[in-house]
């Protein structure tokens, strides 16, 4: 961590614990999402959309192309790692890059 | 009332201004593109300008409709870059960011390709600064790259102009289509600052080498103008449709593996101008209209969350995935803001993004490109991908890095809170960009299918984020680069040269001991006169067969 300067000096972040730090806050909201998510594809059964394309006859065309493309989208990519990834400094090395960008930026008091 | 100056002017006299004026009396820069954009837009009609020079008639400014959106666009993109910018006692990027702004406004009102070129190439000088502002080693370099590349669609836009101008005799901006070489060296010309798929580098290259603010600045500008120009020359050009499906997905791959997160933004902004391209490729008035109205979205939207990842370059000193994590604690403002330049460009339902990336997919379907179709659909699941959930959620959310930076600048949160009240307000007021649009537009935006169908597949977009998320699928955050076609002239290019001049050397060295070895074959003269007449002999022999071999080569050869 090079920028320790910025951290909580003491480490303990127990009085700064947020609203998405416990599990069940995020488990709430996961849970609204779902129903959510249930509820979209249950009003493509209920609500008459226009259909402009072949593909989109299929019932929940959208909901199942949206989750599909991430998959895939995800998965090649992470295949693609295999072959393009590099170390961080493959290109230039970056010592200098902290303090300039700090100070130059800091203009502000 | 008339707005009778050229429309650049004001920029380049503020940037003569920002250079001479103290640093404290910067605030009042802002004014600069806030008066200008006030004027252009409520005045009554724009005076043209024209130069009669050397036989030539140059059009310096020419106004329409189409150059008139995009100049209000960049005077607002202006104002809400200077103000993000006021932090800063950094005379440099007031200079070159003004007279950046001020070179996007002279090439969009250009009505000759001279004029454009000046301008093309002022644009590049321009915003090189801004790169090398943040005074690295590394943004140096990439600085220089930038620059040469875009000198480079300089010089092919020039030698294009001289070569239209020879074949029709006139240097006026009109449709020009790909049929000859001419075209092609236009379109690559343009296609250089448009990000075309292989020419796209230098963005991706030299937008997270830039300062905070240079950032911004760049991804407002440059691109559009090339946009711009595409829609004036290339209008309905079948080519554009393919090019611009295949920019809507590459890069989404490279976003989702990147971890320098305004890197990832460089490829979104890439996957953006791919939808623009289609929307010209297509040709119809909707396409057109999708085209330039996502333009306009697009760098309000890509500004903003740009401004968000700025803020955190500023205040945290890097925008590495792998290192951030959880700074909504602390800059619970620039969460908000982030959150709603992702709806933005994610084309939620209400926000900017919607009403114009709709109008280009419509327009695909309608020219019958269904498996395309399908392209820029994938394309905008995986936008909301990268772009709406990975950009807000490794940075403000995700694990606790526990970093605790202060919250943005006042500054930086008023430019960022007016870029997202912008992106909300055309979401839900779309007659604000409609009423600019400079072709004929009747398009509807809100129906219940189009809302449906984008709220499905951006939910289940997130479900598969969750989903990977909670296998354990979901490919970290990892410090590293990923190869793209700079690799080429970054490493390819650079180590051949080493190989062949290291090659030379070689040849150089052992032609020389070669000839040594010869010199030292002929007989060396001796001491007395006997073995003198000896060599001497000796050495005309050989000359003879020497010479005698070559006639024979040359008799036969």
């Amino acid at each position: 961590m090079q920028n320790d300067k910025h951290a909580n000096p003491t480490g303990k972040h127990a009085q700064d614990e947020s609203f998405f730090d416990k599990e069940k806050n995020v488990n709430l909201i996961l849970y609204v999402f779902y129903a959510l998510c249930a509820i979209l594809v249950i009003l493509d059964f209920v609500v008459h959309r226009h259909i402009y394309v072949y593909f989109e006859e299929l019932p929940t065309f959208y909901a199942l192309y949206g989750f599909v493309a991430c998959v895939v989208l995800v998965v090649l990519a992470k295949l693609m790692r295999l072959v393009l990834m590099r170390d961080e400094d493959y290109y230039d090395d970056r010592l200098d890059e902290q303090d300039t960008s700090l100070t130059s930026e800091q203009g502000d008091q | 009332m008339e707005y009778n100056i050229p429309a650049f002017l004001p920029f380049f006299v503020g940037a003569i201004v920002a250079l001479l004026i103290p640093m404290r009396y910067r605030y009042i820069l802002a004014l600069i593109p806030a008066v200008s954009g006030g004027l252009l837009f409520f005045s009554t009609g724009v005076t043209e300008f024209s130069v009669q020079t050397l036989g030539l008639t140059l059009k310096l400014v020419q106004v329409d409709k189409l150059s008139l959106l995009f100049a209000y666009l960049f005077h607002i993109a202006c104002f809400l870059c200077l103000i993000y910018a006021m932090h800063l006692k950094d005379r440099v990027q007031f200079v070159s960011g003004l007279a950046y702004a001020g070179s996007a406004v002279g090439a969009v009102f250009a009505g000759d390709f001279l004029t454009l070129f000046v301008f093309w190439e002022l644009l590049a000088l321009t915003s090189a600064f801004l790169v090398f502002a943040r005074r690295t080693k590394a943004a140096e370099k990439a600085g220089i790259r930038y620059l040469m590349i875009q000198i480079l669609s300089g010089i092919a836009l020039l030698i294009a102009a001289i070569m239209h101008y020879h074949k029709t005799g006139s240097l006026d901006i009109q449709q020009i289509g790909l049929s000859d070489t001419v075209s092609y060296l236009f379109l690559f010309a343009f296609g250089v600052k448009a990000a075309f798929p292989f020419l796209h580098t230098w963005l991706t290259d030299a937008y997270p080498e830039a300062t905070p603010v240079g950032t911004v600045f760049l991804s407002a500008f440059t691109t559009k103008v090339a946009i711009y120009m595409l829609a004036r020359t290339f209008q309905g050009e079948e080519a554009l449709v393919y090019i611009g499906a295949a920019m809507t997905c590459f890069p989404i791959f490279y976003a989702v593996i990147e971890n320098d997160l305004r890197k990832v933004l460089a490829y979104s902004l890439i996957n953006q101008l791919g939808f623009m391209v289609c929307g010209i490729g297509i040709g119809t008035a909707l396409a057109l209209n999708g085209a330039v109205a996502h333009a306009f979205n697009d760098v309000i939207f890509k500004g903003l969350l740009f401004m968000t990842m700025g803020a955190v370059l500023t205040r945290v000193g890097h925008v590495k995935g792998s290192d951030l994590g959880g700074l909504h604690k602390t800059m619970p403002k620039t969460t908000i803001f982030c959150i709603v330049g992702a709806a933005s460009i994610s084309a939620f339902p209400l926000f900017s993004g919607f009403i114009s990336k709709s109008m280009v997919m419509a327009a695909m379907i309608e020219a019958g490109h269904e498996y395309l179709w399908l392209m820029l659909l994938f394309a905008s699941a995986g936008v909301f991908h990268h772009a709406g959930i990975k950009i807000p959620f490794f940075a403000f959310f995700a694990h606790d890095s526990g970093l605790r930076p202060k919250e943005a600048p006042t500054n930086m949160l008023i430019a960022m809170g007016l870029a997202s009240s912008l992106c909300i307000l055309i979401g839900c007021y779309p007659e604000f960009v409609y009423s600019l649009l400079p072709w004929e537009n009747d398009y509807q935006p809100y129906d219940v299918t189009h809302t449906l169908t984008q709220l499905q597949i951006l939910f289940f977009s997130a479900l598969a984020f969750v989903w990977l998320n909670k296998q354990g699928l979901y490919p970290p955050e990892l410090k590293s680069v990923n190869l793209d076609v700079e690799f080429i002239y970054r490493k390819v290019v650079p180590g051949m040269a080493r190989r062949v001049s290291s090659g030379l050397g070689v040849l150089r060295d052992s032609s020389y001991n070669l000839a040594l070895s010869l010199g030292s074959l002929l007989p060396q003269r001796g001491r007395d006169t006997d073995a003198n007449a000896a060599t001497l002999t000796l050495r005309m022999v050989i000359g003879f067969v020497v010479l005698a071999a070559i006639a024979l080569v040359t008799e036969f050869a």
